[in-house]
């Protein structure tokens, strides 16, 4: 619009590969991994709650971990894998943390529920790779072969993730239904 | 938000050499931090400089026995640690009490350290803050301060004054724990001990460590500490989870027979540094492990103490909080069951 | 007419439930368009003044700007308009975070960008914020929001008192609290034409269409409102606030261009609504058997100086228990601050802590236990109305609870359990909440035997059209069952289509009334498509109705009810606080989706332990804004704030509410939960706290 030669932004090219798909884009400096899926990809899966890291609702697994993709600038995860609750299932089908939110009706507006799960997806590998929570009884322990989670360990662990319509009591059954049946597996 | 400039250099001499040369310029590791105040418009750089990946991702076994902890390990790897969580018990709790999962999973050592001070009007642009716009006034003094200090703080003169709490768990923790930070610069690496890297806000409240602009947080060391092995970390908030602290301890003790033989004490929640609470720990020595021991000990600590008298909420709670979580903390520690 | 119950009753997970879990159920702000632009605004920095200058030439040029729209550039709305939908009309500025100037942008980085280089000088003027109930400003208003009577005496309250045996006279005070639903307040607008497309995060697309049509000056249907999926709302979603306008004017300065503006959580403290604080005091007499002869319960209480609004307090006393005499008032201290709004059971909310913490507080006073207490002063017929009610079993529920809770082993004497450093009490609350039917809701039934829907010559389907909004309730699989039942039909062959004002008026998720208003209307509709169409009807056949009136309205009050149950814990030396178990039971006529009800329920326990041990909406008066104005500072419960926590309803066939038997349920939840959580507290530590929320510093 201008001529004062000023070009807001500084933009850069990168690539993300995001629930299985990659892609190639060029994004202003300033995009986050959040807005980067949403207003350029128009991948919707992960939301936006508050923007400062201080609800989860765009929770995401970037490379593997559970991560917050508000906090995360783009640009500084060129070529990083990003999987989204809607890249969790295989072919298609639901991922079992899924099924579970719907049968114990572990959601009411479903905004919060794709980070939600993201972040139960994320807190079971954790869990099974030993790492320890601060409810954790005994942190001296050997936990190489996981953490065991009561419903204590999995309300502390699911803590980042707020849900204002209040259906925590229906996330912890949902996720305590999977983490036992993956540990009986 | 302004825009800025993204570089990520070779190595840490190279990002160190980028942001000293640059004003403008500032460190991105973790993010969880900056990237919130990038968003708030606090933080203004006009270079971002990604340390990641330049400094250690490693814990290693120090020489002496301690640990070595890279400033780029992520704070959920560090508190996962079975040395850490073995032998530094007050680092892990302290860690696991921070955050939350997903948070913990970015943030690094050495983010974890410089997060800024916390006020809720240093982060609202529309309000004076000595801290973001010096000689402004401070807000928090007669506004809401339910998370301000109790100790070292500045109440006047007003264009000085700032009642800011910082705001990290892990950092109360090492401050138990005698850490040492190393620090790269342009002149070369330093070691500086962690108790002296926060600083109270005295008369120049817009700085919260003695680094040097440019200086980079490279590694914490952890000295051998056979008294850690028996240590808490306590920390009291608002919600059960996923909050600051109101207040936090970091306790180790050693109990021979009847008689407290050593001790180490810090405070959270309560100063614009991590507290290390030194007037605590000598009233504890030769004293009986008794909550009166424990309580005397508190009240050393908290002689000079002078809360945020606000009309819209202040810190005199944090007196007597003060005095209940290290009692709590150290009956803990020492095996006792009275109650108050 | 009565529904004979099949799906009605039955556990029917939601039907959008895949999409959701996928996060593939488009929210406001994910609907596609092409190229849209991105809104961000300039926001009053004062409380109270006039704006003398904007300086938008550095905002200007920036690559990437389309637009910087200003009180002197912006188009013009209509007149006839609620005070605070004036976006950019004018320079008066009434509240902090008011907008001043709008910034439209190609990239949502610039806009803010571009927004935060606006220039804005103010002339300010004085301001009051704080709510001080010596204020001379304080006046008795009319009307509460629901529009009842302001104040409503009956008998001599202060005689009665002043005969009582015992009484009990206190102050509570609530706070200010926010909705804060997960997905912020977002409109992407776009004008084709004379035609506003407007998708919204609303519980009303029908009242959003309303208030935008009256703002432009346009025909109804000259404007279309679309929401499929609402991200929570709680109330805040249910009045059109500011942003609305806002995008929908700057919409109008780029035809044919999608605009899009999400609020962001700072903003969602500012302008779009919130519970004012309370103060309330409260007088219980009684005699020596515990039968209550005086209830008054007087309350002072924040709004906007722009408009008012009168959260409805007391209204909660005038209709809980039998008293020889009662009072009930209401004053208003007009603030130079944002507009209240309904949050989730206005007025039940903290009028039941008030008046259930003081129930305690006399069966304290009385030595009675706090159950029968209630039990003793169990009305015959409504005092509020006279009428008989069409179902009441608030006693069948404090027993039912008592029961499960173990009630009868509780030892009355409080501070009497220390276990493992933590003093453990428990509590009780009761709950009411009105059942409403608001008129006006326009359903259709459509049967569909050919094209996509339909099966060619098998049984048909029906497509069901509502324009009701289901912002997490439960809407889309109870309107689908209550439609199965009407048409008699199982619920795979009924097409529900809601969140569309395409689909004709409809009242607003909110007041619990959703599944009453527009339940009743599907109802209807059906009823007439049967009798015209019969079982077989052909392809297209289609009939509508419009809710009809309920015939019982004037012949029985009808409320819900319901008994909470609370333990608490609070660590002897910090004073920590924590609710390991809550139960909550409830009467609330038939349960049209036992799954999703739970979740009703319990979301409202949910958010009453939040405001018992949480949140507080920081306003300071100083500078007239929310100052906690983020997750990090306004607290909301999180997982590990809830405990074991359970629901259970008592089956009660109610034939008067409607012809499904429902009672809402979406807010009862809330109301009584932290009073319950309150007189736990006491009894766990023999400290009172009268005052929301309830931090560890009452403890030390």
């Amino acid at each position: 619009m201008a001529d004062t030669g000023y070009l807001s932004g500084v933009h850069a090219d990168l690539s993300l590969t995001v629930d299985g798909r990659r892609h190639e884009l060029t994004v202003d400096t300033r995009t986050t991994v959040l807005d980067a899926l949403r207003e350029h990809l128009d991948i919707t899966s992960a939301k936006k709650g508050c923007d400062h890291g201080q609800c989860g609702a765009c929770t995401v697994l970037l490379d593997g971990r559970r991560t917050l993709s508000c906090l995360s600038l783009a640009v500084a995860h060129d070529g990083s894998e990003v999987t989204t609750a809607d890249g969790l299932g295989a072919d298609g089908a639901l991922h079992p943390l899924q099924e579970a939110f719907l049968a114990h009706d572990a959601y009411q507006c479903g905004y919060c529920t794709p980070g939600q799960i993201c972040s139960a997806v994320g807190m079971l590998e954790e869990a099974a790779a030993g790492h320890p929570s601060v409810v954790t009884s005994d942190l001296g322990a050997d936990l190489t072969a996981g953490v065991d989670l009561d419903r204590t360990e999995i309300a502390e662990r699911m803590s980042g993730n707020l849900c204002r319509c209040g259906a925590y009591a229906h996330i912890v059954d949902a996720v305590d239904e999977v983490a036992h049946r993956e540990v009986a597996r | 938000m302004k825009p800025f400039a993204y570089e990520r250099p070779d190595d840490a001499q190279g990002a160190v050499a980028t942001v000293s040369a640059d004003p403008d310029a500032a460190f991105l590791a973790g993010g969880t931090n900056l990237v919130d105040h990038l968003r708030l418009g606090l933080a203004t750089p006009s270079t971002l400089v990604d340390v990641t990946g330049l400094t250690s991702t490693e814990i290693t076994d120090a020489p002496d026995g301690g640990l070595s902890i890279g400033a780029g390990v992520r704070n959920a790897d560090l508190a996962a640690d079975e040395r850490v969580r073995a032998r530094y018990p007050v680092l892990a709790q302290a860690m696991l009490a921070g955050a939350s999962g997903q948070l913990r999973n970015m943030a690094t050592t050495g983010g974890n350290l410089l997060q800024r001070t916390r006020c809720a009007y240093f982060q609202d642009l529309t309000t004076p803050c000595n801290k973001r716009q010096p000689g402004s006034g401070c807000s928090a003094l007669e506004g809401w301060a339910r998370h301000h200090a109790v100790l070292g703080a500045t109440h006047e003169p007003a264009d000085v004054a700032c009642v800011a709490t910082h705001p990290s768990d892990m950092a109360v923790a090492l401050a138990v724990l005698d850490a040492q930070v190393r620090v790269l610069g342009a002149e070369g690496e330093r070691s500086i001990p962690l108790s002296t890297l926060h600083r109270l806000p005295g008369g120049e409240p817009s700085r919260d460590t003695v680094l040097a602009h440019g200086e980079l947080v490279t590694a914490v060391d952890l000295p051998p500490s056979p008294i850690a092995a028996r240590s808490t970390y306590y920390k009291v908030r608002d919600r059960a989870s996923f909050a600051f602290a109101l207040v936090s301890v970091a306790a180790a003790i050693e109990v021979v027979g009847d008689t407290i033989t050593d001790a180490r004490l810090a405070l959270g929640g309560v100063a614009h540094k991590p507290w290390r609470a030194t007037a605590a720990e000598e009233a504890l020595v030769g004293a009986p492990p008794t909550d009166d021991t424990f309580r005397a000990a508190a009240r050393a600590e908290l002689v000079d103490a002078r809360p945020v008298e606000s009309p819209r909420g202040g810190t005199a709670f944090k007196l007597p909080l003060v005095t209940a979580a290290v009692t709590a903390a150290l009956r803990g520690l020492a095996g006792g069951e009275e109650h108050a | 007419m009565t529904l004979t119950p099949h799906a009605m009753g039955t556990a029917m997970p939601r039907p959008e439930g895949p999409e959701k879990v996928r996060g593939r159920a488009p929210y406001a702000f994910e609907h596609p368009a092409a190229e849209p632009l991105y809104l961000f605004p300039v926001q009053a920095a004062i409380p109270r003044g006039r704006v003398t200058a904007i300086d938008t030439s550095a905002a200007d040029a920036l690559d990437g700007v389309v637009l910087v729209l200003t009180p002197e550039t912006a188009p013009r709305l209509s007149d006839a308009i609620d005070p605070d939908h004036g976006v950019l009309q004018s320079a008066q500025v009434h509240q902090y975070g008011q907008y001043v100037a709008a910034v439209v942008a190609t990239t949502s980085e610039t806009a803010r960008e571009a927004a935060d280089l606006v220039r804005v000088t103010y002339a300010q003027e004085p301001h009051v914020a704080a709510l001080d109930e010596d204020s001379s400003e304080l006046y008795g208003p009319d009307t509460l929001v629901t529009g009842a009577p302001a104040d409503d005496t009956r008998g001599d309250p202060d005689a009665a008192l002043a005969g009582a045996a015992v009484t009990v006279r206190a102050t509570y005070r609530t706070p200010m609290e926010h909705h804060e639903p997960m997905e912020p307040h977002t409109t992407v607008a776009v004008w084709e034409g004379e035609r506003l497309v407007v998708h919204e995060a609303t519980q009303a697309v029908s009242w959003t269409r309303q208030a935008l049509a009256g703002a432009f000056g346009l025909a109804e249907d000259d404007v279309d409102v679309v929401a499929p999926h609402v991200g929570g709302g709680f109330g805040s979603k249910g009045g059109t606030h500011p942003n609305t306008v806002l995008t929908a004017l700057v919409a109008r300065a780029v035809p044919g261009r999608t605009v899009k503006y999400a609020l962001t959580r700072q903003q969602m403290f500012d302008l779009v609504g919130y519970r004012p604080a309370t103060i309330q005091h409260v007088a219980l007499g009684a005699d020596a058997d515990g039968r209550l002869t005086a209830i008054t319960h007087d309350v002072v209480e924040q709004s906007s100086r722009i408009q008012e609004f009168v959260e409805p307090t007391a209204a909660f006393s005038r209709g809980m228990y039998e008293a020889g005499a009662r009072r009930t008032t209401h004053r208003v201290a007009p603030l130079d601050i944002g507009v209240p709004t309904y949050m989730r059971a206005p007025g039940e909310a903290p009028g039941s802590f008030g008046a259930e913490c003081a129930m305690d507080e006399l069966a304290g006073a009385l030595g009675v236990d706090p159950i029968e207490l209630r039990v003793r002063n169990e009305p015959e017929v409504d005092p509020e109305q006279g009428l008989p009610y069409s179902s009441r079993n608030l006693v069948a529920c404090l027993r039912r609870g008592a029961e499960r809770f173990d009630w009868s082993r509780r030892d009355p004497t409080p501070r009497s359990r220390l276990v493992d450093g933590w003093w453990h009490g428990t509590g009780v609350a009761a709950a009411s909440f009105p059942v409403v039917r608001f008129p006006g809701s326009e359903a259709r039934v459509r049967a569909a035997r050919n094209g996509a829907l339909g099966n060619g010559a098998g049984a048909p389907r029906y497509v069901v059209e509502i324009a009701a909004s289901d912002i997490g309730q439960g809407a889309w699989a109870a309107l689908t069952a209550i439609a199965a039942d009407a048409l008699d039909v199982p619920v795979e062959r009924i097409d529900l289509a809601i969140g569309d004002t395409a689909f004709g008026s409809a009242s607003p998720a909110g007041g619990s009334s959703g599944t009453t208003s527009w339940g009743a209307a599907i109802t209807e509709a059906a009823e007439r498509f049967r009798d015209k169409y019969g079982d077989d009807p052909d392809d297209g056949d289609e009939a509508d109705a419009t809710t009809p009136d309920n015939p019982w309205a004037a012949e029985y009050a009808m409320h819900a009810y319901g008994a909470h149950f609370a333990e608490v814990a609070v660590h002897a030396d910090t004073g920590e606080i924590r609710v390991p178990r809550m139960l909550g039971v409830f009467a609330a006529g038939r349960i049209v989706n036992p799954l999703t009800a739970r979740s009703q329920f319990l979301g409202g326990m949910t958010m009453g332990l939040s405001a018992a041990l949480h949140e507080e909406s920081v306003l300071d008066d100083r500078f007239g804004h929310v100052v906690n104005r983020d997750f990090a500072g306004y607290h909301i419960a999180t997982c590990a704030d809830v405990g074991r926590m359970d629901v259970e309803w008592l089956d009660e066939d109610d034939p008067y509410v409607n012809p499904m038997g429902s009672k809402g349920i979406g807010e009862i939840g809330i109301v009584g939960a932290a009073a319950a959580i309150a007189n736990a507290a006491h009894h766990a530590t023999g400290v009172r706290v009268r005052s929301l929320p309830i931090t560890l510093d009452a403890f030390l």
